[in-house]
């Protein structure tokens, strides 16, 4: 058997991961010295750097599935443990009513749900969860979408799909449910719809130009009923494309119409209807010339230009979602009747005078007050507040901020649509509703274009039968024809679409393609601190060394302490230790918002703030920071006393400084508004050289400080994070999110900084007004080319021939105009 | 020239088939996911792995 001769040939081979430079063969990171856990793949014994990543192999080789390493392009994800609150929120998809949101009761009595699919690195990782996935008991069927990375599961109705869930992060990847009839279908058919329409006006367009191709050299030899012959046949073939491939823009210009405004919709509508029944009219009547190759390749350039912005847009809005989703939110209800003295509750279903526990890592889910135990809760997000407040017995609890330290129980309060965060939604709404009106520029144009090419159509037709020339209508077509806003349709389009994938490719997403417009009027930028400005969590800045002891050492024995805290110190001090190996501690005891303190190798260390280690090792600590930045101090010592001081600050973003002189350096006025304290807010205002700034707002206060901008004639751009910020960034003209913000900050948001990288608000604003500047080219083109071509054409001096090149020519030039965008900005 | 009376009309059927074949092609999904047909045909179960025992 194959499996005997892979274990004695496994010892020769176990020596291997001790080795320096050994990295580990699942996740590509080194594997720490000392660390001994291979993983037999296809006969061969290979290094794992963690007891995650070796799960996740034997997982994958137990399967059957170990070709995966050979076929994957990229090295997968580092498989992290679980923390125990994410597998106990797991549990909650397993809740009837959590359930219900995601799965599909098949008439055969199966189910069906939608999960998407994260941390995914390369096709193969998709087809290793599909194979995962197949093999589960109780799954019938599995569909993986390699483009959206989304699956699609049929399963019995026993299956709980948080086990199917827990299997992939298992595998090192991440899955969440969506509900696929609210958002993907819609999406979906909107693609399909224009995709069918785009087909149809291509395969259709091809015949006609193909049978307009023998008009265009025609000397006089198409014999006349051939002519009309060729000519029934384009109206046949052009029929479909105007009425239903051009169906979105009749529409579209219709609605305008009764709108009362004169849309970029209405000029194509017209152009193409005029044109089409002009040329249905001469072929009916059998003379003139007729225009069906025009109209076809009017309606499919348009289409084109539509279906990419669509396209671009689609995976905007569909990135936002990924990020914005979480686990569902259920409460644990403390209920002497039920099972284990809790029950899980959706919030809506609790009352006033509820008892609910909050475990560490979990979020409040109504405002009340703390009932029973001593925690920090983090309110960054609803508040801009940017440390975690410690919360005791009788202090108020807000729903929406997480619980960081210890189980809480929190009588409640207020719910539903009392809350402070239903508050902000509402006030959102409201923005949202009250947004400044903004007619974009290709509309406004497009108003004063159609105007005009109407005026001298008439003109055309009132001089032509004045003169009683024989052909006026001819000639009345040749206008409409030729001043078809063909070039002033597609420069706006067309410059917007690169614009968005130019800044698609930088980590900016635009999620409103009508941003882009207004981005390049914009004079005033608003920043958001907290998260923002800042990295909105704390981060090790300073070490100051009081013993003998090495500061890689201090630093090992600091995050052996917090290692399975949540705490955004924890996390800032395991993020400072790297790859270094981390002792482990035993017996630690967690005291909220103090420190904390446990056993390593026999000795008791403690880890907290001045006045904690004050009290636990009966010593005076030495007045601390004097070297380094001003923060948050934190104290490493053993019983005899303190052996390092840890200065850590919500640190600004390194490029802050940057972008805040390189937009003032654009004309830019550059604001802070935050709802942190004055003086941590000066500090920041201070290093980033921000003189214009004001703290302690709360949602409506940064709204009227905006309104109030907006007033004195400034264009706002708002760059925020927060649930804080989604009112603001509603009401601003523009605004920007950070990938990393609320799901209700994107969901206001027309922009989101995917890497939260703030060079891309400099990115947005370049770009913006570069495509501003080349929409603006390509509409003087279009006006010089119907200088040129109207006068002609009134006289009646063009032959279709000129007409169709001339369209052409001037539609490559406005494309090639609008690739431009892109290449530019790839060099700059 | 009269053929084109004949060749035409045929070439209109042509058109139909098409659109036809590229309507059916969009209802039936064949255009929501461009990669992974690319990917799964490398990918997929004639690779036998070696835990089968089979693998020569």
């Amino acid at each position: 058997m194959l499996s005997t001769t892979a274990e004695t040939v496994a010892p020769m081979l176990m020596d291997m991961p001790t080795r320096a430079d050994a990295r580990c063969f699942h996740c590509g990171e080194p594997v720490p010295a000392g660390t001994d856990l291979p993983v037999e793949i296809e006969g061969v014994n290979q290094p794992m750097c963690c007891l995650g990543c070796q799960a996740a192999a034997k997982l994958i080789v137990g399967a059957g599935l170990a070709e995966f390493y050979r076929h994957r392009t990229s090295v997968s994800p580092r498989v992290e443990e679980m923390p125990a609150a994410v597998r106990e929120r797991l549990a909650a998809f397993d809740h009837p009513a959590v359930r219900r949101q995601f799965t599909r009761q098949r008439a055969d009595g199966a189910a069906e749900c939608s999960l998407m699919l994260e941390k995914v690195a390369c096709p193969a990782c998709l087809w290793l969860i599909e194979r995962y996935l197949a093999q589960q008991p109780g799954v019938m069927e599995v569909g993986v979408n390699y483009s959206t990375r989304r699956a699609r599961i049929v399963h019995g109705a026993e299956v709980e799909v948080s086990s199917l869930i827990r299997g992939i992060e298992q595998l090192g990847y991440d899955a969440q449910p969506y509900d696929p009839q609210r958002q993907q279908l819609g999406s979906d058919r909107e693609r399909r719809t224009l995709l069918r329409r785009l087909g149809v006006a291509l395969v259709l367009g091809m015949q006609v130009m193909m049978v307009a191709t023998a008009f265009y050299f025609d000397q006089g030899y198409i014999a006349a009923d051939h002519r009309q012959f060729l000519n029934a046949i384009n109206l046949l073939l052009t029929t479909p494309v105007v009425f239903y491939s051009g169906m979105g823009f009749l529409q579209s210009a219709w609605r305008g119409l009764r709108g009362g405004t004169l849309n970029m919709d209405l000029s194509v509508s017209l152009g193409v209807l005029l044109a089409y029944l002009g040329s249905a009219w001469n072929t009916w009547a059998d003379r003139g010339t007729t225009y069906f190759d025009a109209v076809v390749m009017f309606v499919t350039f348009l289409l084109a230009a539509r279906y990419l912005e669509f396209m671009a847009r689609a995976r905007a809005t569909e990135t936002v979602e990924r990020m914005g989703r979480r686990l569902p939110l259920l409460a644990r209800r403390i209920n002497p009747a039920a099972e284990g003295g809790a029950e899980m509750a959706a919030p809506a279903e609790l009352k006033p005078g509820d008892r609910v526990l909050i475990r560490p890592g979990e979020e409040v889910p109504a405002d009340g007050v703390v009932a029973e135990g001593v925690s920090t809760v983090n309110e960054a997000l609803l508040t801009g507040e940017s440390a975690p407040l410690r919360k005791q017995g009788g202090d108020p609890l807000l729903g929406g901020s997480i619980n960081v330290d210890n189980p809480l129980q929190m009588t409640v309060t207020r719910v539903g649509e009392k809350t402070l965060l239903a508050g902000i939604v509402e006030a959102l709404e409201r923005a949202l509703g009250e947004r400044p009106r903004l007619t974009a520029l290709a509309d406004r144009i497009a108003g004063w274009f159609v105007g005009a090419v109407l005026g001298v159509a008439s003109l055309t037709a009132i001089a032509g039968i004045a003169a009683h020339t024989e052909h006026w209508f001819a000639n009345v077509l040749a206008v409409l024809v030729i001043t078809c806003p063909c070039a002033l349709s597609l420069a706006a389009p067309a410059a917007l679409t690169c614009a968005i994938n130019a800044l698609m490719s930088r980590g900016v997403l635009v999620v409103r393609s009508a941003a882009i417009e207004t981005a390049a009027r914009v004079n005033h930028v608003v920043f958001d601190k907290t998260g923002t400005l800042t990295r909105g969590a704390p981060r090790l800045a300073h070490t100051e060394l009081l013993g003998s002891r090495r500061e890689a050492e201090c630093l090992a024995l600091a995050a052996a302490l917090e290692w399975h805290s949540e705490h955004p110190i924890a996390l800032a001090f395991r993020q400072a230790v790297g790859g270094l190996r981390v002792p482990s501690a035993t017996g630690v005891i967690n005291e909220p918002g103090a420190g904390i303190h446990g056993e390593i190798d026999g000795r008791r260390w403690f880890l907290g703030s001045p006045q904690f280690i004050a009290a636990h090792t009966g010593q005076q600590p030495p007045a601390a920071g004097s070297a380094g930045p001003v923060g948050t101090t934190v104290m490493l010592a053993d019983q005899e006393g303190p052996v390092a001081v840890f200065t850590l600050l919500d640190e600004v973003r390194p490029e802050a400084a940057a972008v805040v002189r390189a937009l003032r350096d654009r004309g830019l006025r550059v604001t802070l508004l935050t709802g942190d304290q004055q003086l941590v807010s000066a500090a920041v205002a201070e290093a980033i050289g921000i003189g214009d700034w004001r703290a302690g707002m709360n949602p409506q206060a940064k709204l009227q400080a905006v309104r109030e901008l907006q007033g004195g004639g400034a264009v706002v751009m708002m760059v925020g994070d927060g649930v804080n910020d989604a009112p603001v960034l509603a009401g601003a003209q523009v605004s920007i999110a950070m990938g990393s913000g609320a799901a209700l900050a994107h969901s206001s948001a027309d922009m989101v900084l995917l890497r939260g990288d703030l060079r891309g608000v400099l990115e947005a604003v370049e770009h913006a007004r570069k495509s501003r500047r080349i929409i603006r080219g390509n509409l003087w083109w279009a006006l010089f080319y119907n200088v040129i071509g109207l006068p002609a054409a009134v006289l009646g001096l063009v032959n279709p021939l000129i007409a169709a090149a001339g369209m052409s020519v001037s539609s490559l030039f406005v494309l090639g105009n609008a690739l431009r965008l892109r290449r530019v900005s790839e060099a700059g | 020239m009269e053929i084109i009376y004949l060749l035409i009309p045929i070439s209109l059927v042509f058109v139909g088939v098409i659109l036809w074949a590229f309507l059916w092609a969009v209802r039936s999904g064949q255009f929501d996911d461009l990669e992974g047909p690319a990917h799964q045909i490398l990918m997929d179960d004639d690779d036998i792995p070696p835990a089968d025992g089979r693998g020569d």
